[in-house]
Formats: structure tokens, sequence, C-alpha cells
């Protein structure tokens, strides 16, 4: 199929079949997999401009999927979520500017290549450790008994005493989240953690939400299954601000997204549906492949020389 | 729970096939139809164009997500 905003010749079963699966990690996790899907269309022969920006506009209806069936299953806290859009923008412009002060000192690669492992290996070896032992501890074990059910809602981390330390901390203004259940948490904590997911987003690319998702369970202290409806809808907010940008640097193929789209709509609900059926722990738990995929990718690439 | 997962599986087959065909159509019927509009508006008006492919994403969106979920129910004859 011929798409001629792009110029490219793509199979629109193979764009599908892409969206389906990413589609699939999205609803569960509650990530963008820019990770994958980037990749995936840059090895269709589309142009790197437009894989990004193509990739953002797929993200965003497959989020829109996501998070109407996380919020008919009650995982959507939408007040925390437009408080973190604002702070993911802000980091993913900062960035930005960050990429382009390397760019102009020649080193972007190098640069990023290094931190993006860095940050993906240490994702990865933090949440096996904490996830194991918060499943193998006693409360873990009858979280684990309990299975599918309201009680798999029911949320335990290993890193609890360390969140709790975070939610006490007192600083004007405080707000409360009773959808997530917090009684009250500094708005600068939130802006923060939303801060930091965006700035990794601008400087790595992709919508981070392997990073975002584990820090809001980790930090903020939200159920893991609020934390990936949330994180999708702070993603609609965030990559459609991506997607209206990159759109008119005329990195958009509105056509490549909205094929992705019809496979990533099946593959989303799937994903969102499925998280009724695991306690937080086990997701987090198998959360833990995916930022080892990106760390892959990225030492490929830097082995390799392969641009993808 | 061997027959229920037998069902599971046997109606997520059925609504795939009858996606798909509805997928199919909206290839060559919307794509077709919208491919050149939106290839000249993305040449002259990019902000337009920014602005209808957000509306255009979100929107197909809205409607697959309705046409699955009514999918669902149709087949399994109760809400997910």
């Amino acid at each position: 199929m011929f798409f001629p905003i792009s110029g490219a010749h793509i199979s629109p079963i193979y764009l599908a079949v892409v969206g389906f699966f990413v589609g699939i990690l999205g609803g569960f996790f509650g990530v963008g997999g820019s990770f994958l899907a980037g990749p995936a269309l840059r090895l269709a022969g589309l142009d790197w401009n437009f894989a990004v920006g193509t990739d953002l506009a797929h993200i965003v209806g497959k989020s829109v999927v996501a998070v109407r069936r996380h919020r008919a299953l009650g995982n959507v806290d939408r007040r925390l979520g437009w408080i973190m859009a604002v702070g993911t923008i802000l980091g993913a412009e900062v960035g930005a500017q960050a990429i382009q002060m390397l760019k102009r000192a020649g080193n972007v690669n190098f640069v990023v290549s290094v931190v993006s492992i860095v940050v993906y290996l240490s994702i990865s070896t933090f949440m096996t450790w904490e996830s194991r032992k918060t499943l193998l501890s006693p409360k873990g074990r009858s979280q684990r008994a309990a299975g599918k059910g309201a009680n798999s809602k029911e949320d335990h981390s290993a890193f609890g005493p360390v969140t709790r330390a975070i939610q006490r901390l007192r600083i004007w203004p405080m707000i409360s989240l009773p959808t997530s259940g917090i009684r009250a948490i500094s708005l600068w904590t939130i802006l923060l953690v939303a801060f930091v997911g965006g700035l990794f987003g601008g400087f790595l690319g992709g919508g981070a939400g392997y990073i975002r998702m584990p820090s809001m369970v980790y930090v903020l202290g939200i159920p893991t299954h609020l934390a990936v409806g949330t994180d999708l809808f702070e993603i609609i907010i965030s990559a459609s601000y991506g997607t209206f940008s990159h759109g008119v640097k005329g990195n958009v193929d509105i056509l490549i997204a909205l094929v992705m789209n019809t496979g990533a709509a099946v593959g989303a609900q799937i994903g969102a549906i499925s998280t009724q059926y695991f306690a937080g722990p086990k997701i987090r738990l198998a959360f833990v492949p995916l930022p080892l995929i990106g760390a892959a990718i990225v030492i490929y690439t830097m082995i390799s020389g392969h641009k993808f | 729970m061997k027959k229920e997962t037998a069902r599971t599986v046997r109606a997520f087959a059925i609504e795939l096939a009858i996606y798909t065909v509805l997928v199919v159509a909206y290839f060559f019927l919307v794509l077709n139809l919208m491919g050149q509009w939106l290839y000249r508006l993305e040449l002259q008006h990019r902000y337009f164009y920014a602005a209808v492919a957000i509306f255009l994403i979100i929107g197909q969106a809205v409607l697959l997500e309705a046409i699955t979920t009514f999918l669902i129910r149709l087949i399994r004859g109760r809400s997910e």
C-alpha cells in the first residue's frame, strides 16, 4: 500500500500486526511502546523523522482505546493525569533542548546511548529486586493467592516505607488524590516525577512510560493498576502535544498511524482487560523485560552502527 | 476453567474475523478517499493538518473501541 504523505510503500497487514502487539504492551503496562514501534517502522522503510512523528500519533490512538477500557475498570485517576501531563510536557521540552546542546557539542549519539543503557538496566534491576521481594513477603503471598478479583488491585510493595516517607514531605501546596487512595501529597513531588519522565522522553526519545509508570508506583505510591491506566491517560495528552508539534514540522504520516491503530485497538483492549487477572507485583515483574529490550536495541545500534 | 478458556478463545476468533472484514473495508474506502486530501493538506496547511491528524486518530480510536465493545457484547451476550 502506498502512503503518499511519507512516500513509503508498506503492507497494511504489517502495520496492523505491529499495532496489535504494541497495543497489548500499552494496554497491559501503560507504556507507549515507541521502543518497539519506532524500530518496526524504520524496518518497514520509513524515514526516521516520520517514524518518530507517526509513532506518536499512533500512540495517541492506542492510548485512547486503552484508557476507555481502563476507565471502565476504575483504573484512571484523571486529576493526577492532568497534573502529570504538565510536568511531562515541560520535561520533554528541556530534554529536547539538552539533545540540541549535545548535537552542537558533537557527541549526542554516544552520550544518549550510554545514558539510556544505564537507565534501562537500573530500572530492570530495581524492579526485579522489588517485585520478587514483594511476592515472597507474607503480604505478597496472600496477594498472589487472591488471584483475580477485587483483591488483585490491592497493592503492596517492598519499597513501601520509602514511598510513605516521600508522601510525608510537606511542601505546599498539598493535594489529595482520592481515586488513587492518597490523602495528601505535595504537588511538587508529582510534577517532579512527571518532569523527570518527560526529560528522559525528550532526551532518549519516545514517551518514557518505562520510567514514569514505575516512578508512579514507587515514588508517588499509586497502586500498579491505577498507575497503568493513569499513565495511559497522561500519554494521550503529552503524545497529542508531540503529534501536533511533529505534524507542523512535517514528520507525521497520519494514514500510517490510522492503519496501525486498527490493530492497536484490539491489542490495547486485550492488554487492558488482562490487568484484571494479575496482582500489582506480578505486573511489575512482567514489566522487567521491556527496559531490557530497549537496552538491547541501543547496544545493538552501538555495536553494529546500524540506526533504527 | 478449560471450558471457559475455550469459549473465550472461540469468541475472540469470531470477533477478530468480523473485525478484519470491517478493517479491510475501512482501508479501501476511507483511506483511499481521504489519502489525497490529507496529502494536499499536509503540503499546504501544516497547522491545520496537525490538528486534523489528532482529531482523526482520536475519532478513529473512539469508533474502534465502540465497535470492538459492541462485538464483544454481541457475541458473548454480556459486557466484559
